[in-house]
């Protein structure tokens, strides 16, 4: 009797060894070509240091990482998904930058089975009615950054504000967001053809003859940089006064430089935010590349360590779905936002700031912290969401 | 009032901006019957040499004007190396080999100049905005290139209506064979022909440097339009393409600017921004289908085939 309580002891201990020792497969979609590859570049960039970070193992297991490149194109995101959870059979799917992606990837994944993990991408859909009990975000719902931006305008006393932003689903998102807080006028909307829209002449000449307070603009990536150059070609610069959400960040202070200056932006993670987990992260990054991380790698280094963090409570193990979901809710990480909390709609609850465009000591252009806008928001469809836990 | 006026400006910079592209495209098909899916990547390269040119020299102006002999060497190797042996084939094989020459110089760049993109500051003189009519300020820098497209645009017209070369080209793009039986070497002749396509490809490359950021990629955005001009004007007529590609800037530009407003005399607010921006970037596919519906070898076909 001892001795067959012995064996299956044994052979349980012997069957969750080989299930520990099985390398955990995680696929990580982003944008690796194309205008926007810097983009993909620092979110693989922040992914290698929270491996290292992690000892290379997640909750004691090993783990290999399956890079896919989206080209930032919808279909060769969701053909990239069918991919990791057809041929490669990954337990987690994490990254993903645009929205319109997102939601294209997002339905077959999720019927899998299989988590999904945002690390950048926010669609109202999936914080609201399309909310998926597999999906997690580490970033933000698209409404909710220019939700403090609206906030921002509000304070500073701005009766009549003009929208530009890309004809697409994040693009759609934000200027909701900015709607839903903005008390005083809009005095037009204008949607781009996005991505392939890289001249704003059109809308910059309709600008000026609007006359507003204020211009907001969301344009993630290499967009951002044409924008505010032609914006400063077209003489607006210094002439109307320019708000972005998610068009200045690391990846594009490089192009625009001193056109940021002045440029005024909402972000739910600064780099210099002070808690020890981020100050950790940005000092080794820096270290490591030279150059500081944008907010896409803080949230890419996140999605790793809430990873980390959730299979450290389940041993390794990502069979049992129940309770990986149950472990990834409780959010037991250090995040590098500092305080993590999930709502019910499995998006963060988290402060918002606003940041401004400096000069370092080194001549390098970035950004910093100004004031804090929310503390502990909710996105605005998270009610929608039938999920309750 | 003003406000048109500014916009038909902004219309006609992309316009020729359109057709310098288009001209390259369309004498390289109509004449070689090569259709070049590398053009954009010509365009790109004229952006990447004006880049490290202005570095270099530190002046605006020299480097512009040094990264055109620059794209119009690359534009003959590359036809001397690889295109030459395409002519005989298929379309399809042409598609497929410069799709990849396409692949091939968008890692380049990668490799050469990096991941994040380029940025040309333009000159003080340059960055300012000038009065067309008093209180309407324009950009300069965008006034300069409409003054520098018509320039080239006549320059075009002049070189292939009145010089024995345009002569050649144009007997090259009617009938390619009878022109080499009739003692034209038609090899260097075409050499000639995609070296100054790839010239003109790249000077639309450095003239939009500085408007847009110079990175990987860009020209396959800005050659599907070309690809619309191109049919929409005609294979192988330049003239077609002037007219398509100003046409395409624009009702383009025009229907950005106003669409979403006329459209909400009819439609709720919302509506109007919706389906203003949607049929906006349909107008010039529309107006290609129609085009081709209607005369389907194009506004100014050069021959019937």
């Amino acid at each position: 009797m001892k001795i067959a309580v012995g064996a299956v002891l044994l052979g349980t201990l012997l069957a969750s060894t080989a299930m520990a020792q099985t390398p955990l497969k995680l696929g990580f979609v982003t944008t690796l070509t194309g205008p926007n590859a810097a983009i993909g570049q620092d979110m693989r960039d922040a992914v290698e240091l929270a491996l290292d970070h992690a000892g290379r193992k997640l909750g004691g297991r090993p783990i290999t990482v399956i890079y896919e490149d989206d080209e930032q194109k919808p279909d060769i995101g969701q053909q990239k998904g069918q991919k990791l959870i057809g041929a490669d059979k990954v337990d987690v799917i994490a990254g993903v930058i645009w929205s319109n992606v997102l939601l294209a990837m997002a339905k077959p994944i999720l019927e899998n089975g299989t988590f999904l993990i945002s690390a950048n991408a926010g669609p109202s859909q999936l914080a609201g009615a399309q909310c998926n009990p597999n999906f997690f975000s580490t970033s933000w719902n698209n409404d909710q950054t220019p939700m403090a931006m609206g906030e921002v305008l509000n304070r500073r006393g701005v009766k009549k504000v003009q929208l530009v932003t890309g004809n697409y689903a994040a693009g759609r998102d934000m200027a909701a967001g900015l709607k839903l807080t903005f008390k005083g006028e809009v005095a037009g909307e204008d949607y781009t053809r996005w991505p392939d829209q890289l001249d704003f002449s059109a809308e910059l000449a309709k600008i000026r003859s609007t006359k507003p307070d204020a211009v907001w603009i969301f344009y993630p990536g290499a967009h951002g940089a044409q924008f505010l150059t032609q914006y400063s070609q077209a003489g607006l610069m210094g002439q109307i006064p320019l708000y972005n959400s998610f068009t200045v960040d690391a990846i594009t202070l490089p192009l625009q430089k001193d056109l940021a200056l002045g440029v005024l932006g909402t972000q739910s993670w600064v780099w210099d935010l002070p808690n020890e987990a981020n100050k950790k992260f940005v000092a080794d990054f820096r270290q490591r590349h030279n150059r500081y991380p944008s907010y896409y790698a803080a949230q890419s280094y996140d999605a790793v360590a809430l990873l980390d963090g959730a299979l450290k409570q389940t041993g390794g193990n990502t069979a049992n779905k129940d309770a990986l979901r149950a472990a990834l809710r409780k959010a037991d990480f250090k995040s590098v936002r500092g305080d993590f909390k999930f709502n019910n709609n499995q998006f963060p609850i988290q402060n918002f700031y606003l940041q401004e465009t400096v000069k370092d000591a080194a001549g390098n252009f970035t950004v910093r912290t100004l004031e804090t806008v929310y503390t502990a928001h909710q996105d605005p469809h998270h009610d929608k969401c039938p999920m309750k836990w | 009032m003003i406000l048109a006026l500014e916009q038909i400006l902004n219309g006609a910079q992309l316009g020729l901006m359109l057709f310098l592209l288009a001209a390259g495209l369309t004498l390289v098909f109509g004449i070689m019957n090569l259709v070049n899916l590398a053009h954009g990547s010509l365009y790109m390269m004229g952006a990447y040499f004006a880049v490290t040119l202005i570095d270099w020299t530190g002046s605006f102006v020299l480097g512009a004007l040094l990264a055109l002999p620059a794209v119009l060497l690359l534009g003959i190797a590359v036809e001397v190396i690889c295109l030459r042996r395409l002519y005989a084939r298929s379309h399809l094989d042409q598609l497929l080999a410069t799709f990849g020459l396409l692949l091939f110089f968008n890692d380049l760049v990668l490799v050469i100049w990096g991941k994040a993109g380029r940025t040309i500051a333009l000159p003080g003189w340059l960055r300012t905005s000038v009065e067309i009519l008093p209180g309407v300020p324009y950009s300069a820098y965008r006034l300069l290139v409409i003054a520098a497209g018509l320039v080239v645009a006549l320059g075009l017209w002049f070189t292939i209506s009145r010089t024995r070369i345009g002569m050649r080209i144009r007997a090259g793009a009617s009938d390619r064979e009878i022109t080499g039986a009739l003692g034209i070497d038609v090899a260097s002749l075409f050499s000639l022909v995609f070296g100054v396509g790839a010239m003109l490809a790249g000077l639309a490359g450095i003239l939009n440097a500085p408007i847009l950021t110079v990175q990987s990629g860009m020209g396959e955005r800005i050659l599907v339009i070309a690809l619309v001009v191109t049919v929409l004007g005609g294979i192988g007529s330049v003239r077609g393409a002037f007219v398509a590609a100003l046409s395409i800037g624009l009702l383009d530009t025009l229907a950005r600017a106003f669409l979403p407003d006329l459209l909400k005399v009819v439609l709720p607010a919302s509506a109007a921004q919706t389906a203003g921006a949607a049929a906006g970037s349909m107008i010039i596919y529309l107006l290609m289908v129609i085009t081709l519906a209607v005369r389907p070898q194009g506004l100014f076909p050069v021959r019937a085939r």
